[in-house]
């Protein structure tokens, strides 16, 4: 594709507009609680609008708008239906972890999961077990977006691949370093707007250059009548199988620290209640819009073999050209959203719970403001190196960032703030078994018994969970903080 | 125990008991409905009512029930650490 400035045009609007809220944001971000709040977490000012969108955004990914309706055009409706475990996200997450989370994220002033996860078990091993995983899975998955954005950019625009990924490098870094978390919730609140209207204009471009939903689903009936079963084109998705999926990217969303962290940082109940209302609506919507977007775009545009270019070959063909440009935005806001959340968590697990934890307790605040600064912008710079050229492992690790992450923190997180006799030990024992029982998994018996890998871990690292914490029992006193 | 808790863990209950039914309502539509030969299916605004019903009907039955759930089953709480006194009144 050779350089279209009228796409150009807008995408680069878009980016600019990004980086002046980033500006603008960082002078506003010296707010009274200190530099630490302010930056990873915004000083628990969210209303909840903001939390929904935030939510959302750090949520949908590449994936949501370039993978899975690549993958929905190949399967058909079934695929539709999979991406629909994904609705109760918009309000599960915030139901569970709820006030309770909130309320003690205060008392104990935790900025990060792993705030959290060391207060209520009191145990070092918890806190560096916990952020070694974090800072593993989260910057695998963090470079696999990173690639996704560059390739987004390259693929719009004509420039090369490198140029693309240093714009991309460029303008997320500038304002997350500059603006921190309100900076991020910001723009993630601007993407999010870009994404619900970029799906409700090409899903309507999509039905009207189809000649009307009735005729698509009649071509798609002739041409496979697979393809408007929930079976898939190729009746590859049993019921179990989907169903599956509702726990790795449904319920099982509550284990990602970069969701984790935003239930922590709003503002009141009521920021929370309008957030449930919020977000339930938008990501179902986004889900629902772009999964069937793709699903009518093989009528559209019969004959696409990669995936990964039918949405971006989509707006270009049934919108004009200044349009797609916005629309075209929307996988890119997605990216940068959720780059720019984990890049901040990332961080702020090395600066805030190793650093501070461990090695400088009693650092001075200029010295944690440089060093935060310069640990962002570290990593920032590493992950735009590994993706230049993505090294196999990272490809491999960031396959199951999610599964693992969800693995590993789910029971911690869920049972930490329920059940007064969970432990450390179980903590420990949850994670350890987690993770390790994924990955075996994974090389061995991926998709055991017909359903997703995830499945196994979850439950076994629940039995850890409940066994190490009554087996060790004595070791520990009950925890104060419930 | 602190009041605002069971507030607390009974929500966590009423959106975990929304989640249980939102996968019924999902699965029962689809797999109910569509596993049916393709050509006695029957549409809803051009849609295979299996899908019509479990992803659209559904998400927007969702929407609203979560709606009602947040407006009048969940309450809203302080935050921030209630003073002596009050603490005495909840009591």
């Amino acid at each position: 594709m050779n350089a279209n400035w009228q796409v150009i045009v807008p995408l680069i609007a878009f980016l600019v507009l990004m980086f002046l809220v980033g500006m603008y944001t960082a002078r506003a971000a010296r707010g009274s609680e200190g530099f630490l709040q302010d930056y990873f977490l915004g000083g628990r000012h969210l209303g909840g609008f903001v939390l929904a969108l935030t939510m959302v955004a750090t949520y949908g990914s590449a994936s949501s708008f370039i993978g899975g309706p690549g993958i929905a055009y190949n399967m058909g409706l079934g695929w539709v239906l999979l991406s629909m475990a994904q609705l109760v996200t918009g309000y599960f997450t915030l139901a569970v972890l709820g006030k309770k989370f909130a309320i003690i994220a205060r008392k104990i002033n935790a900025v990060t999961l792993i705030d959290f996860l060391k207060a209520r078990y009191e145990s070092k091993w918890v806190v560096i077990l916990a952020a070694a995983s974090i800072s593993i899975f989260l910057f695998s998955a963090t470079a696999a977006q990173w690639v996704g954005g560059g390739r987004l950019i390259e693929s719009f625009t004509g420039v090369s691949y490198g140029v693309a990924l240093f714009i991309f490098s460029f303008s997320v870094l500038v304002y997350v370093i500059a603006g921190g978390f309100r900076a991020v919730v910001i723009t993630d609140t601007l993407m999010g707007i870009v994404m619900f209207v970029g799906t409700l204009v090409i899903l309507a471009g999509t039905i009207i250059a189809g000649h009307g939903v009735p005729t698509i689903i009649h071509k798609l009936s002739i041409e496979n009548p697979n393809l408007i079963t929930p079976f898939g084109a190729d009746h590859s998705l049993s019921p179990l199988y989907v169903s599956s999926f509702w726990l790795l990217v449904g319920i099982g969303v509550v284990g990602l620290p970069q969701i984790a962290v935003r239930a922590m940082s709003y503002r009141n109940s009521k920021a929370m209640h309008q957030a449930m209302i919020i977000g339930t609506f938008v990501v179902g919507f986004i889900m629902l819009g772009m999964h069937l977007t793709g699903v009518f775009a093989r009528v559209v545009m019969p004959g696409i073999t990669v995936g990964d270019k039918v949405m971006p070959l989509l707006a270009l063909k049934v919108l004009p050209e200044w349009l797609a440009g916005i629309v075209l935005a929307a996988p890119l806001a997605a990216v940068m959203s959720t780059v720019n959340s984990i890049l901040l968590i990332v961080s702020s697990s090395i600066v805030k719970d190793v650093y501070i934890n461990y090695i400088k307790p009693d650092a001075s605040e200029a010295h944690i403001k440089k060093l935060s600064f310069s640990v962002t912008a570290a990593i920032g710079v590493l992950v735009f190196l590994a993706a230049i050229k993505p090294p196999d492992l990272l490809i491999w690790l960031n396959l199951f960032s999610f599964g693992g992450l969800e693995a590993s923190f789910i029971w911690p997180v869920v049972l930490g703030l329920y059940w007064k006799r969970g432990n450390a030990s179980g903590a420990l024992s949850s994670i350890l078994v987690g993770v390790l029982s994924y990955i075996a998994l994974d090389q061995f018996y991926p998709n055991a018994f017909g359903m997703h890998t995830v499945v196994l871990p979850v439950l076994l690292s629940l039995i850890a969970y409940i066994v190490g914490s009554l087996l060790f029992a004595k070791k520990h006193p009950l925890s104060e903080l419930l | 125990m602190d009041h605002r808790f069971k507030i607390s863990r009974r929500e966590a209950w009423l959106g975990t008991g929304l989640a249980v039914l939102n996968f019924v309502w999902w699965y029962a539509f689809a797999y109910g409905l569509g596993s049916k030969p393709v050509k006695e299916y029957t549409y809803i605004l051009g849609l295979p009512a299996w899908f019509f019903y479990s992803c659209v009907a559904g998400f927007l039955l969702f929407s609203f029930l979560v709606f009602l759930m947040v407006t009048f089953l969940f309450k809203e709480v302080p935050f921030d650490e209630p003073e002596e006194k009050e603490k005495e009144r909840v009591r």
